[in-house]
């Protein structure tokens, strides 16, 4: 539902748009039509008054007109989903916080100060066209697109009026740059207390700015996996296994922490804050009503707030199934766990959340909840270090929710049902591009600077060794 | 005059200090310390890992007084901190060379 029709490349005449322009033609071999674009986009269109202007250029025919009420409705309902998915950022920040060692706190809020930030410029510039390129076929080839929209006319009625979409095109920007950068934040807490800070920042944008516009545009754009009847409804796979596989391969190469795995067995390093980390979960859960509910891509009553049940109903019962499995497999009931588990009962409706039914997604919860605890404990096993686990609960449990759709799914149309391959061809799609992707780059920043601080660095802390900082500050 | 330290549970804090103004003591220095004797640490577990804490929280008090209620304080503190459990805690007493009370610079026991 994620999926957008738009096709606008707008360049306009200030000098550093025409290096943005020639960026773009650089690529264009990728992408054969994408030059043509320019050549119809709106503004143009506006300016020779043509037929084809819609409520012929005028806002106001368009405020008078009859579905302006529902528009303004979804319009506000996407733009506070957009605040919503911000909310996890937050949530994100202190999450990592928690969970980490104190000594490494300014270092974690100072990623996610980062990521943020650097999520929504390269979206503004770059991502979102490379997104939603348009039709595949005729604006592009279905697979790799390129382009900003820098130059959009703000008063053009074609962006601004139902004749865009249900809500308007600054709106949808918002919303969709907000998931861009939660795909980096997931690798953020996976690398948390040893990855050096400028690796990072240079990996990070190079996955939100490159590789996730890219992979999304095979589904929400339109493309190959869109095509192929793939279904992902707000991102199990196109944000969360893409999050969760990057940031396995960034671990992978980066190696566990200092201590946890040593000769005499698993050295655990407990969460520093708990309170931190359950308000973490809390901003994630309320944030994901709108990253799902948002996902609906209006103001339908019928749907936003079925969405909205699904949800949470899938998050309860992901919490209360890795209750209790933790309780049997790590012989308390662990915290950590329990908080890991909504959040995987969250990953796993993503997929479905539209089209599963309310019992689905309680099952779609639980076999998360489960699927969480022993997964974490497997990759500690493995001695795959994810202090947060983020692997297990954006990575695996993408998967899973992505596979759900496939079990539970109702694609209401009998012709095409929803097929546990084609879901299968298309979480793998996403975790085998992330993963790969995330590797290279992250291989060659090893090469080239290095992506881990010193042991000594890293037994004093991150704050102190990289920023010179403290979290909580020794001074009354 | 003597300085009684002693080592306790920490939950037991509010009671001696109770106890301790009854018997009319005026002041003392309360510390949050770690360390562990005889009862060892505990273990924890974290994420389905046990891991050994071996150094328990306490609280440590210093009470300086005048010798003649030594006696008088220590068994105030041990009546109310004790629960008959291993880790109780305990107490020393050190002899006090001088003692000045930095405002006026009185010495000795009007100084406590």
């Amino acid at each position: 539902m994620n999926t957008k029709h738009a096709s606008l490349t707008g360049i306009g005449a200030a000098p550093w748009k025409f290096l943005l322009l020639a960026a773009t033609l650089l690529f264009s071999y990728a992408l054969p039509v994408h030059a043509d674009d320019h050549e119809e986009a709106p503004a143009a269109v506006a300016e020779t008054a043509d037929d084809s202007a819609p409520y012929e250029g005028d806002y106001e025919v368009f405020a008078a007109s009859e579905g302006f009420a529902l528009f303004t409705v979804s319009n506000l309902w996407i733009l506070i989903a957009a605040f919503l998915v911000f909310t996890m950022h937050l949530g994100f920040a202190t999450l990592e916080s928690g969970l980490c060692q104190s000594k490494n706190t300014v270092n974690i809020l100072f990623k996610n100060v980062f990521i943020i930030s650097i999520g929504i410029l390269t979206y503004a510039f770059y991502g979102f066209n490379a997104m939603y390129p348009g039709e595949m076929g005729t604006d592009w080839n279905g697979y790799f697109a390129v382009g900003s929209w820098f130059g959009v006319d703000p008063t053009d009625t074609a962006m601004i009026t139902d004749d865009y979409a249900g809500y308007t095109w600054w709106t949808d920007f918002l919303f969709q740059a907000m998931f861009a950068a939660t795909g980096a934040t997931i690798v953020s807490g996976a690398v948390a207390e040893r990855i050096k800070l400028p690796a990072f920042m240079l990996f990070a944008v190079l996955f939100v700015g490159i590789a996730y516009p890219t992979a999304g545009s095979w589904k929400w754009g339109t493309g190959w996996l869109d095509a192929k009847g793939f279904y992902d409804f707000a991102g199990s796979s196109i944000v969360h296994a893409f999050g969760g596989f990057g940031a396995l391969a960034c671990v992978m190469i980066l190696g566990p922490r200092k201590g946890k795995y040593t000769e005499g067995g698993l050295k655990p390093i407990p969460a520093s804050n708990f309170p931190l980390a359950a308000i973490g979960v809390f901003l994630l859960f309320l944030g994901w009503f709108g990253f799902n509910g948002g996902s609906v891509l209006s103001a339908d009553p019928a749907l936003v707030s079925y969405v909205c049940v699904t949800t949470a109903l899938a998050a309860a019962s992901g919490a209360v199934s890795s209750i209790v499995f933790s309780y049997f497999a790590c012989k308390k009931p662990d915290l950590s766990m329990a908080l890991n588990g909504i959040l995987a009962g969250l990953v796993g409706i993503t997929a479905g959340a539209d089209v599963v039914g309310i019992s689905d997604s309680i099952i779609i919860g639980l076999i998360a909840g489960a699927i969480v605890v022993f997964s974490i404990l497997f990759f500690d096993k493995q001695k795959i270090d994810d202090p947060v686990g983020a692997i297990s609960v954006h990575g695996i449990c993408g998967i899973w929710g992505t596979l759900a759709v496939g079990i539970f799914g109702d694609s209401g149309d009998p012709e095409n049902p929803f097929t546990i391959g084609t879901q299968l061809l298309g979480t793998i799609s996403y975790s085998l591009f992330a993963f790969v992707f995330a590797y290279v780059v992250f291989f060659i920043i090893k090469q080239i600077m290095g992506v881990r601080v010193s042991e000594e660095e890293e037994e004093r802390g991150l704050d102190i060794s990289e920023h010179g900082q403290e979290a909580y500050g020794s001074r009354s | 005059m003597k300085l009684i330290k002693a080592i306790i549970k920490p939950f037991k804090l509010e009671e001696v200090k109770d106890a301790l103004s009854e018997i009319g003591v005026e002041g003392m220095t309360v510390s949050e310390v770690k360390g562990f004797g005889r009862q060892k640490g505990h273990t924890e577990i974290y994420r389905g890992s046990e891991y050994t804490v071996d150094f328990l929280p306490k609280v440590k008090l210093e009470i300086a007084v005048a010798d003649d209620i030594v006696t008088k304080v220590v068994d105030a503190i041990v009546s109310a901190s004790q629960t008959g459990k291993i880790g109780d805690g305990k107490v020393f007493i050190i002899p006090i060379e001088e003692a000045i009370r930095i405002r006026t610079g009185e010495k000795g026991e009007v100084a406590l």
